[in-house]
């Protein structure tokens, strides 16, 4: 079972972004029946919540109970923001999710609209998307001229448009107030949380935010049913998700399948290690999610709960596969070079810690590290988690300690010998 | 003293940015800040200069240091001259695992140029840049609007050679 829900129209149509096709396919049927029957929010709502769909941008936040977190209401304008920012190191999804099939994203974003009383909507993209965002944008205007956007929506009399708005490079703009504020023309800094953006959210009004994928999975559990698309997954994880493998394997690429599906699956699929190759690590949800040893990986399943107990998380579904060919410490040098690049400088610990990581693993990469530098290293990401705004810190921290933890071996090979045992 | 709105940048630029105003709450003419900032650097041949800057500024009615502070937060605005094609090579985790670093040797080989720099005859700049999201296609760079995957030292020849 492939392939059945964001990206259920590509094997199925030549050019899957356009509205006719994507209308043969069922496209905004869902769309069309909530607004002839004035179908009461509620009820979505349940629905969504029955599918165990959980957040697909990394936390894994149950999507129904964020909806209903919004008050239906209040005089105050509302928004729906969908996170298309595509930052976090090994994801590519959400990329063909706006290439090939943007009109089912499109849909999901109306439907949100309609269940909070929205008034508008915003794609936030990253910058560097621009063909992506082109093919958005034309979907965008197809779905105007056909009546699912503007004013009176399908002689509803509810007006609703959506807009693109693009980053232009900065990390941080993921994180979910970050956005909000880089929507608004200011840097992208998170806010303090609470309010939540249930509350204050865009503008200062209530809003919904959620990933690509999230919003692209609602019309189809709506159409199929809430049961339909948890019990495509396991306990805890409702539906099938978009993994995206890279790394050392034979054809790397998005695959769209049940969560719990075997790692061993996913990898077969992504056409095995490269080369015939031994696999030696796979960091499985996005750089921010601790490595697990690639033995330890080969009996798990993809699911939250199942990489949560083997100390990780599943995030952004974004699966790095690494042979034996690969030095640790090289690759946690890069990893935490990221995070003092991108951190935006608001918290101390956040702001310090990263470069005080990144300074020390540089260091044992090129043959100067120091004896105690494996215990420092291992003191300061632990002042780092929970110490900070934003969880970039955490992202920061939690790579470093899981390094070191499974890898020891090696990065005290770097500093005893002054080079690499790879 | 208020500057006339209608002498700043010309008549297409203007029209470009209003376009993005009209996107945001009448009273979010700022929201409008990133992607004006984004055409006049287009329009600049790749690169901000601090007229530019207050120019956005006085367009949309925001304090200049309002506009420095976005400009210099976000790493797509560019400060100093870039090359006619600003070659973004992704060395990120993905990319470093599929040995990017071959492809920087040689695109600096080749260009005589390291991240950061310009050639001398102005046609291409090097910058290392994060993820874009394209690890499938790793090592991967961006030129222009552009992503090309799957990097070969000729591969980057040929995709090279194409460019003016
Ligand atoms: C540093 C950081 C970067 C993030 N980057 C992204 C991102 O690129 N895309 C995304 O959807 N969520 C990202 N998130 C998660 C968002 O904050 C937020 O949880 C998500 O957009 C909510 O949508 P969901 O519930 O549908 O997943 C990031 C979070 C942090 C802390
Ligand atoms: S944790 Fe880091 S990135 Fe997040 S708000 Fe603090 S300084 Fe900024
Ligand atoms: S790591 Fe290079 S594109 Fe993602």
């Amino acid at each position: 079972m492939a392939n059945e829900v964001c990206f259920r129209t590509l094997e199925k149509s030549e050019a899957p972004w356009k509205i006719d096709e994507y209308r043969k396919l069922g496209g905004y049927e869902m769309l069309e029946k909530i607004i002839r029957e004035q179908t009461p929010p509620d009820e979505i709502i349940e629905q969504v919540k029955i599918s165990n769909l959980r957040g697909r941008g990394g936390a894994g936040f149950p999507t129904g109970l964020k909806w209903s977190f919004i008050n239906r209401t209040t005089p105050e304008e509302k928004y729906v923001v969908c996170n298309s920012d595509e930052g976090e190191p090994g994801t590519f999804k959400d990329r063909d999710i706006l290439r090939y099939n943007p009109h089912q994203l499109i849909e999901g974003m109306i439907i949100c609209g309609y269940v909070i009383g929205g008034v508008a909507g915003y794609n936030y993209i990253r910058g560097e998307f621009v063909e992506p965002t082109r093919r958005f944008e034309a979907a965008l205007e197809e779905a105007r001229a056909a009546g699912y956007l503007g004013r009176n929506i399908l002689g509803s009399g509810w007006d609703f448009d959506l807009h693109t708005h693009l980053g232009a490079g900065a990390y941080i703009c993921g994180e979910e107030t970050a956005l909000l504020e880089s929507i608004e023309g200011k840097k992208g800094q998170p806010r303090f949380k609470p309010p939540f953006p249930a509350q204050f959210g865009l503008f200062g009004k209530p809003t919904v935010i959620n990933n690509t994928e999230s919003f692209a999975s609602v019309p189809m559990i709506l159409s199929e049913g809430g049961e339909w698309f948890r019990d495509i997954g396991v306990e805890n994880s409702g539906g099938p998700k978009l993994f995206s493998v890279s790394g050392n394997v034979n054809r790397p690429g998005n695959f769209e399948v049940p969560l719990g599906t075997p790692f061993s699956e996913l990898l077969d699929m992504a056409g095995g290690m490269r080369d015939g190759r031994k696999l030696k690590a796979v960091i499985p949800g996005g750089s921010s999610a601790p490595v697990i040893p690639g033995d330890i990986m080969m009996d798990l399943n993809m699911d939250y709960d199942s990489i949560q107990n083997a100390g990780s998380m599943l995030g952004s579904g974004a699966v790095i596969v690494m042979d034996d060919t690969n030095c640790m410490v090289k690759v946690l040098d890069r990893i935490s070079y990221f995070y003092y690049e991108e951190s935006c400088g608001q918290c101390t610990p956040c702001r310090e810690g990263t470069g005080w990581m990144h300074r020390v693993i540089h260091r044992i990469e090129t043959g100067k590290g120091k004896p105690e530098d494996l215990d420092l290293l291992v003191d300061v990401a632990a002042k780092i988690a929970g110490r900070t705004i934003c969880a970039l810190g955490d992202a920061a921290a939690l790579p470093v300690a899981s390094f070191i933890q499974h890898y020891r071996d090696e990065f005290q090979y770097h500093i005893d010998h002054k080079k690499c045992m790879v | 003293m208020a500057v006339d709105k209608n002498t700043l940048f010309n008549e297409e630029i203007r029209a470009e940015i209003d376009s993005w105003i009209a996107k945001y709450p009448a009273d979010w003419k700022q929201s409008a800040c990133m992607p004006a900032l984004t055409i006049v650097q287009e329009s600049n041949g790749g690169w901000l200069t601090s007229e530019l800057m207050d120019d956005v500024a006085a367009y949309l009615d925001m304090p200049p240091i309002a506009v420095y502070e976005v400009a210099t937060f976000y790493s797509m605005y560019e400060h100093k001259p870039v090359g006619r094609h600003k070659i973004c090579l992704c060395t990120n985790v993905s990319c470093l695992i599929n040995n990017c670093d071959s492809i920087y040797e040689h695109l600096k080989n080749k260009l005589g140029i390291g991240f950061g720099e310009v050639t001398g005859d102005g046609r291409f700049s090097l910058k290392e840049v994060e993820c874009l999201g394209a690890c499938g296609g790793a090592p991967m760079m961006q030129i222009g609007d552009k992503y090309y995957e799957n990097l070969t030292p000729e591969i980057v020849d040929s995709i090279l050679e194409e460019l003016d």
